[in-house]
């Protein structure tokens, strides 16, 4: 039995109180797909979600005893995910529902940093459910909100029918400047289809950056909507308008910033002591970095990514005989000092 | 030569234990088996999560997901002890006198012999429960160390603090030591009289199983490729010396210790399902049970100190006769 079939993958929902997640949620729960979920819940909430396996569990942050401080886990999801590993055959996949104040760092890492959680289960994608209404305001109020985006893979810009097309625009161009890597969704009611947020692979190395061939692609290119042809959902907003980066934002309230660095063919000598360097040195800045690597002389593409001071990386496929061979990298984080950064990455380049 | 009886079910196994002399083996999804003159079973939860062994009452108090607190005793005598709603009981200890403790989320609760109970709460989660040996006294596992209770009086509570998340909790049978497993690959001691710190590392694994020997003189554990076992003779136990490390494999690793009984020997159960024993005094070891379907979980001493019943992971049990 290969460690990839037995284990679960496991989706986290972010997001504020009443951005969305419960009915998305129940949409996952009670949809016809014919797979099975356990849900981890904070608390059982007012409103009911319909399902059979749903676990209580508070949330709860433990440091690891290792003197770095952005090494932090869900203790309570390492005793809940171990609990339901023992009996594996009553579901398929796992969903974690946190609170709107949750940090989802620790939720995220404890299937990288727990041996027994990571070889039972993997980390399938963070998705971020956010209210196009309320986002302004919640930015201002808490920096947990910024984090949910900056961290996230997915993210469901829900509650569109309540503002203008110029706010919605504002709001996009305020979620891409904090999060220039994730995909975005437009939907009203969480209307998005389940597709683009369960299975997505997103912490896979071998699939994260195809799930999104244009990752660092083009800068007016915009992620809504990349369905494939038979796709037969509403497309309620269907104005592909582009967002435009150097446009500023009309929202400051924005702490996380994104360094996105492009560069040739890497010398590998070079590049991984650096990237090594860079997330002992900026770990806690750090809330994500993805990237992919053109290695001199090597025939694969290198991906790579990292939550803090967890860096993972691996040969994905090949390139192909029309893909330019060209680097792309981007962090997400605070106080991430771009043109040194952008100079260190540019020396990694090979000769 | 030793022999196994086998037992092939589906699932994994949480506890064995023997009760009134018949091998029982609690499996995860709640259903308690025995080979009682044939295989029978009585399920107690929907979802078993925690276990302990009550030898003065001869029962074994299990924990579940359907938030009951029960006991199994001989001749499958069934009680429930306690009801908590829909939380899940994630441990469960036994004591003196009747007593058990179960926890739920950040609480700790002692139910007396007589029904009564009593909630302790805590600013972080009850991660591990046990009882002193001796006198109505609780320790709780919990981040950042560890927590004293005397559920029989109003006494303060006793705060031993280390830093890091403390997950599983034993007392030295003399009470004069408390040990605690943490979330990273370390166990902690503390010595009670005077709160000197021990700290037990350099595990590659975590710590899920400890066992102490028969005169409480030991301490054995999993999460090496060796059973590391740690003395427990001096004042101060095992600081400033090394631990035996026994029945060590290149390829394997200890996932369960359970000591004998009355000698210095231990049962070590690997990851690839392997069972051996090995003596303190030289390490010489006998082979019990080849490898099997999966890691081994759980294992027991009968009283008569000829049996073990063992559980794995992926549900094939048994009982080893060591008399053959």
């Amino acid at each position: 039995m290969s460690e990839a079939q037995t284990q679960i993958p496991v989706t986290v929902l972010t997001g504020y109180l009443g951005s969305g997640k419960t009915t998305l949620l129940n949409r996952i729960l009670s949809e016809n797909h014919g797979k099975r979920y356990a849900v981890i819940v904070n608390e059982f909430g007012e409103i009911g979600i319909d399902n059979d396996l749903i676990v209580e569990s508070d949330e709860e942050i433990y440091e690891m005893n290792n003197g770095c401080v952005c090494c932090t886990v869900r203790g309570d999801l390492i005793r809940v995910v171990e609990g339901l590993m023992r009996r594996p055959g009553r579901f398929d996949a796992i969903v974690v529902e946190t609170t709107g104040l949750a940090d989802p760092v620790p939720v995220a890492q404890t299937f990288f940093m727990d041996d027994d959680v990571r070889s039972k289960t993997k980390l399938d994608a963070v998705v971020a459910l956010v209210d196009a209404k309320h986002l302004p305001l919640r930015l201002k109020d808490s920096r947990e909100a910024e984090d949910q985006i900056a961290f996230a893979d997915v993210i469901v810009l829900n509650k569109t029918d309540l503002v203008t097309p110029e706010e919605l625009r504002d709001v996009e161009a305020t979620i891409r400047a904090i999060n220039p890597a994730a995909a975005i969704h437009r939907t009203t009611r969480a209307g998005v289809p389940l597709d683009t947020v369960l299975d997505r692979g997103a912490f896979d190395l071998k699939r994260a950056l195809e799930n999104d061939p244009h990752f660092l692609e083009a800068h007016d290119h915009d992620h809504d909507h990349e369905c494939g042809p038979d796709c037969d959902h509403d497309h309620h907003h269907h104005d592909h308008h582009h967002h435009h980066h150097g446009e500023a934002s009309s929202i400051h309230d924005v702490t996380v910033q994104s360094v996105s660095l492009r560069g040739g063919e890497m010398d590998q000598k070079k590049f991984f002591p650096w990237i090594e360097k860079i997330t002992q040195m900026e770990g806690p800045n750090i809330l994500r970095l993805k990237g992919i690597i053109a290695i001199k002389d090597d025939p694969d593409r290198y991906v790579i990514q990292g939550v803090h001071m967890i860096v993972e990386g691996d040969h994905q496929r090949a390139w192909k005989d029309d893909e330019k061979h060209e680097s792309r990298l981007v962090f997400i984080g605070r106080e991430l000092d771009a043109e040194r950064l952008k100079r260190s990455f540019d020396a990694c380049q090979a000769a | 030569m030793p022999t196994v009886a086998p037992l092939d079910l589906e699932g994994h196994c949480i506890a064995t234990i023997f009760l009134g002399g018949v091998p029982h083996f609690a499996l995860a999804d709640g259903v308690v088996h025995r080979l009682d003159h044939g295989h029978k079973w009585t399920e107690l939860h929907d979802g078993l999560l925690s276990t302990a062994y009550d030898a003065a009452r001869s029962r074994l108090v299990t924990g579940g997901e359907d938030g009951k607190v029960r006991a199994i005793g001989a001749n499958d005598s069934v009680e429930t002890l306690a009801e908590a709603g829909r939380k899940w009981i994630t441990s469960v200890a036994s004591g003196p006198q009747g007593a058990i403790a179960f926890a739920t989320g950040k609480t700790a609760t002692v139910r007396f012999a007589d029904g009564k109970t009593r909630d302790f709460t805590h600013p972080r989660s009850v991660e591990g429960l046990a009882f002193a040996p001796k006198g109505m006294r609780f320790g709780v596992a919990r981040y950042n160390g560890a927590t004293l209770h005397f559920p029989a009086t109003e006494g303060k509570p006793v705060d031993l603090e280390w830093a890091g998340a403390h997950t599983g909790i034993t007392f030295s049978p003399d009470g004069n030591f408390l040990v605690t497993s943490m979330q990273e690959n370390a166990l902690h001691g503390w010595k009670l009289a005077d709160g000197k710190h021990m700290r037990m590392t350099g595990y590659p694994l975590k710590v899920k199983s400890m066992s102490w020997s028969a005169k409480g003189k030991w301490l054995a554990s999993s999460g090496a490729p060796a059973a590391i076992v740690w003395p427990f003779t001096g004042k101060d136990g095992p600081m400033g010396k090394a631990p035996l490390e026994l029945g060590t494999r290149g390829n394997a690793a200890v996932t369960c210790v359970a000591c004998h009984p009355s000698e210095d020997i231990v049962a070590i159960g690997y990851n690839d399902g392997m069972i051996i024993a090995a003596r303190f005094a030289d390490a010489k070891e006998v082979l019990l049970r080849r490898p099997g379907k999966g890691a081994i979980t759980a294992m027991a001493w009968d009283n008569d100190e000829k049996r073990i019943a063992f559980g794995s992971e992926a549900g094939d049990c048994g009982v080893i006769d060591i008399t053959g």
